[in-house]
């Protein structure tokens, strides 16, 4: 099972969850996905604009910076 | 005033502190504003101070972007993350939801308490009716998160109008396809506001159930069925105007179809100023260029913005839909209204002077340099826009 993720946004498709409010099972592979298929978050990328991921690491800068985000709050 | 930082591995610790972030209560409590003219009216006894949310809306709005004038900061990049982790922009959003809905029962309270005059009651379902647009763009912003809460909290406040359709439409339907001809709520050049709003309105219901009739479809389920999420926000307009309706008699039906309609023509004004003749270029593919900021009309106004959740910067929004309102950025060169979106409206809904004004605007682009071959334009108005403009389009 492979994932693939959205280069504006950052959301991942995981083939292993599929995407259940769009109608994907999980199991659904990234190739079955219908060629008009738009990212479900954002919807202004398509399939062809997917990135796959080689593991579970997350590749765009956007997604970099939110995961490295260090939380300090300040009153 | 609270302050975030960012421990940067190259640049030490990065600072920001939101400016704005108290002010956005003015995006939160702005929908009760109209309650103001109900109390001016009580107080006076003077209908005509029914009319001053709309005064205060499309005169002194428009003055105080002209005055304050432009925002054009932004959030340094790296603190973006934590903005967007701060509940309190989330709680601002979900605290306008249920305003929208004690307005309108004020709105309704008022009606059918009041001996009001017809003008009188036209002007106060007009009121209703933009209040409750407003509410649709507290839906939009809600609408474009992920978690199931927002979501919800955007089908309810969807409701008050009867625009239950407006998520699936605007995420799917326009953020896809804007700034192409084909888009139902990207406007053309040479396209009038009323021309837009019958192409528009039927256009993005029809593009809704479309859309969630194929993914239904997908599901195994049927139009009719409970997860129709069309249906549901439909369902909780239609309990609470078929209950007030049985409640109060037909006096209020007149009432309910001007506030529903004049909601959706707010939207309908937000669309036709948004991307006036913009147009994403077609690959040799057949398909669109990604969109890019300078396909949207962007806005720095700092009054109006207050009171929108940050809408009028556009361009981003566009670029980047799932980004929150508190994070939005000013970008440098794109397209630029010369006036909030309250000012703009009123150009709008005055063509010639939308014209006058825009025409020009948009053929002087950086991207476009007066080549109408990257301009969405309504087809057959070409010739004209050539002669008209024949100064300022490329030969």
């Amino acid at each position: 099972m492979k994932k693939y993720q959205c280069p504006d946004c950052s959301y991942i498709y995981d083939e292993a969850v599929g995407h259940e409010h769009e109608g994907y099972e999980p199991g659904t592979r990234f190739e079955d996905l219908p060629e008009d298929f738009a990212c479900p978050a954002c919807f202004v990328r398509e399939k062809e604009d997917f990135v796959p991921l080689e593991s579970d690491s997350i590749t765009s800068d956007c997604a970099k910076n939110k995961n490295s985000v260090v939380r300090s709050l300040k009153k | 005033m609270k302050t975030v930082t960012f421990d940067s591995p190259t640049q030490g610790t990065i600072s920001y502190t939101d400016k704005k972030r108290g002010l956005w209560w003015m995006s939160a409590l702005y929908p009760l504003f109209p309650i103001t003219g109900l109390v001016l009216h009580g107080l006076t006894g003077i209908e005509l101070m029914l009319l001053v949310p709309m005064v205060a809306a499309y005169i002194c709005v428009p003055l105080f972007d002209y005055l304050l004038g432009e925002d054009l900061s932004n959030p340094p990049e790296e603190v973006v993350a934590q903005l967007e982790q701060d509940r309190y922009y989330s709680r601002l959003l979900y605290l306008a939801v249920p305003l929208h809905f004690i307005t309108f029962f004020a709105a309704v309270y008022w009606i059918v308490t009041q001996d009001l005059s017809m003008a009188g009651y036209l002007i106060l379902a007009v009121g209703a009716g933009m209040t409750s647009g407003l509410g649709i763009n507290t839906g939009h912003e809600l609408g474009h998160k992920t978690d199931p809460l927002s979501r919800l909290m955007a089908k309810i406040v969807l409701a008050v109008p009867g625009y239950g359709h407006f998520c699936l439409e605007h995420n799917a339907g326009h953020h896809r396809h804007v700034a192409t001809p084909e888009d139902t709520a990207s406007s053309k050049m040479g396209e009038n506001i009323y021309a837009f709003a019958l192409r528009e309105i039927p256009g993005g219901f029809k593009r809704a159930w479309q859309l969630e009739k194929v993914r239904l479809q997908r599901k195994g389920k049927s139009m009719w069925s409970p997860s129709n999420e069309l249906l549901q926000s439909y369902a909780i307009t239609a309990v609470i105007q078929i209950s007030l309706l049985i409640a109060f008699g037909w006096m209020l039906l007149p009432f309910l179809i001007i506030h529903n309609f004049l909601a959706w023509w707010q939207l309908t004004s937000a669309n036709y100023i948004e991307h006036y003749g913009l147009l994403r270029e077609k690959k040799a593919n057949g398909s669109y260029e990604r969109c890019q900021p300078h396909h949207s009309w962007n806005s720095n106004h700092v009054f109006s913005n207050l009171l929108l959740y940050h809408l009028e910067r556009h361009s981003d929004h566009h670029a980047h839909p799932t980004r929150h309102y508190q994070s939005l950025r000013n970008f440098e060169d794109v397209p630029a209204l010369p006036n909030g979106y309250f000012g703009a409206y009123l150009m709008a809904y005055c063509p010639p002077i939308w014209f006058a004004v825009m025409n020009p605007r948009l053929l002087n682009l950086q991207h476009i340099q007066g080549d109408l071959s990257k301009v969405n334009i309504l087809p057959g108005k070409r010739e004209a826009m050539e002669q008209k403009y024949a100064s300022l389009v490329a030969a």
